[in-house]
């Protein structure tokens, strides 16, 4: 009796990585960090950080070129579904972040945590302050330091964004598939 | 360390091409968002078929979950319980003491109340729930509050209904689906609901700040009233909001009103009632409203 992946684990040769799971586990990642509208937890403010923007940031870090400049626009309609955000505002924000991501890795090519985690960081403070800009658009007055408990959050949670993603990235390229 | 280099496209053509294209759909789905945002900015239901049928898809899973999380809430309260038992029995056993007095006077009330209202030929307004059900998410990483209900239009549910538990308003149905439906909840930062104060009428409204609190802002400008502690209820002004639905306690008084918070936290309802729409009647909305509100009536 086989248990469920002691092929992937143990056989290396004659083994590959599934292409389909190798492509769609980082889309898979992100619509699950944006799903968190559906978790039963009723907030009265604004308390957990944007745990799919922070899962595409990541994705983009650990393996730069994996998602396209343009999964912006995908992965953020899915996270506008649910978000609760005016309809759009992820799919703005997101595709810039995916382009200022771009300019980031080509000026500064060599990279380290303390930087990755300043980068990660100062993106999502921007993503939240722009997304209660959009959210206030249409004249709602909200106190702006509303957002701080989740930018806390988010700052500390990073690190550990990534490494859930590193994680996935190693489920990712796990050899199951039989090489024929 | 470096990055890997495969961003650069060599000599190949069609490498080349990928690359440029990548970036025209990039920056075209930065153009996109932009235009829908500001399309939804200035028309908030747009695409509302679209979030409900995603909302749709994932409810199994979120029911089951808010389910267990109840069950499990409920185990750390027996827990807890237990542990100071012996104080809070004393405590129970006094309360209850002067419960039984308040208990007569308030029959003797209802009572009294019945005989003025037959007086008056009022009918008794308490109409029946459309629906009963559980808020199974809320936008938590959003600042707009929105919540999920596990009920839509298959329950009755349809749009601008008031939902409410037993302590007080909870929100009101802003866009509804097959099986859910979503709740702008009154601490939403564009929710007004018309409020007088419970024991005198002081009229005013609530609007919530998007932080589980609410601001009163009064109608009558001048010397303001408030004091701590005072209890809000809805007022009915304008329909939508049934009148003397319990809403909030004032925590702080401000200039031009109060800062109060939510008597009905929606996070501690396990279920929550979604009413009939409340429509001012132009017999019984003479008594105690407060006059001219400039609220447009309900939709």
């Amino acid at each position: 009796m086989r248990r469920p992946f002691e092929d992937a684990l143990t056989r290396r040769i004659n083994r590959a990585p599934s292409p389909i799971v190798a492509t769609a586990v980082p889309w898979i990642t992100v619509m699950l960090g944006s799903l968190t509208p559906a978790i039963p937890l009723i907030a009265s403010s604004p308390v957990l950080p944007p745990f799919g923007f922070m899962f595409l940031v990541a994705w983009r870090q650990i393996r730069p070129g994996l998602l396209p400049v343009w999964a912006g626009l995908p992965l953020g309609l899915f996270d506008d579904m649910y978000s609760g955000q005016p309809f759009g505002s992820a799919m703005l924000i997101w595709s810039v972040a995916m382009i200022v991501l771009d300019v980031i890795e080509a000026r500064f090519p060599w990279r380290n945590f303390w930087q990755e985690w300043l980068v990660g960081s100062l993106m999502t403070a921007v993503c939240l302050f722009a997304g209660a800009l959009f959210a206030t658009a249409s004249g709602a007055s909200t106190p702006p330091i509303l957002i701080a408990p989740q930018l806390m959050l988010a700052v500390l949670l990073y690190p550990l964004a990534g490494r859930l993603m590193a994680t996935f990235d190693r489920f990712r390229l796990l050899r199951f598939a039989k090489v024929r | 360390m470096a990055p890997s280099s495969n961003r650069r496209s060599g000599s190949s053509r069609r490498a080349q091409y990928t690359t440029f294209i990548g970036y025209l759909v990039g920056g075209a789905g930065a153009i996109i968002g932009g235009a829908l945002l500001i399309v939804s900015i200035f028309n908030p239901g747009f695409m509302s078929t679209l979030r409900g049928a995603g909302t749709d898809a994932v409810a199994p899973a979120s029911s089951i979950v808010a389910e267990g999380k109840a069950d499990s809430e409920g185990l750390v309260e027996t827990i807890s319980g237990y542990l100071d038992a012996g104080r809070k029995n004393a405590h129970l056993k006094r309360d209850i003491e002067r419960a039984k007095v308040r208990l007569v006077e308030a029959d003797a009330i209802a009572e009294e109340n019945a005989r003025l209202k037959s007086l008056l030929g009022l009918m008794d307004e308490n109409p029946k729930p459309v629906a009963a059900a559980r808020l199974i998410g809320s936008t938590s990483s959003s600042t707009r509050r929105f919540a999920t209900l596990g009920a839509g239009a298959r329950s009755g549910v349809s749009v601008g209904m008031p939902v409410r538990s037993p302590m007080g308003l909870v929100g009101r149905v802003l866009e509804v689906s097959n099986s859910t439906a979503r709740v702008m909840l009154i601490t939403d930062s564009e929710s007004v609901v018309p409020v007088r104060r419970a024991k005198d009428g002081v009229p005013g409204f609530a609007q919530g700040r998007g932080d589980g609190t609410l601001q009163i802002r009064l109608i009558n400008l001048g010397i303001n009233p408030l004091k701590r502690g005072d209890t809000f209820v809805t007022s009915g002004s304008g329909g939508l909001y049934r009148p003397n639905t319990p809403i909030a306690i004032v925590a702080s008084v401000t200039g031009d009103g109060a800062i109060a918070h939510v008597i009905s936290d929606p996070a501690n309802n396990d279920y929550v009632i979604v009413e009939p729409m409340w429509a001012v009647h132009p017999s019984s909305s003479s008594q105690d409203e407060a006059p001219a509100t400039g609220e447009a009536p309900a939709p």
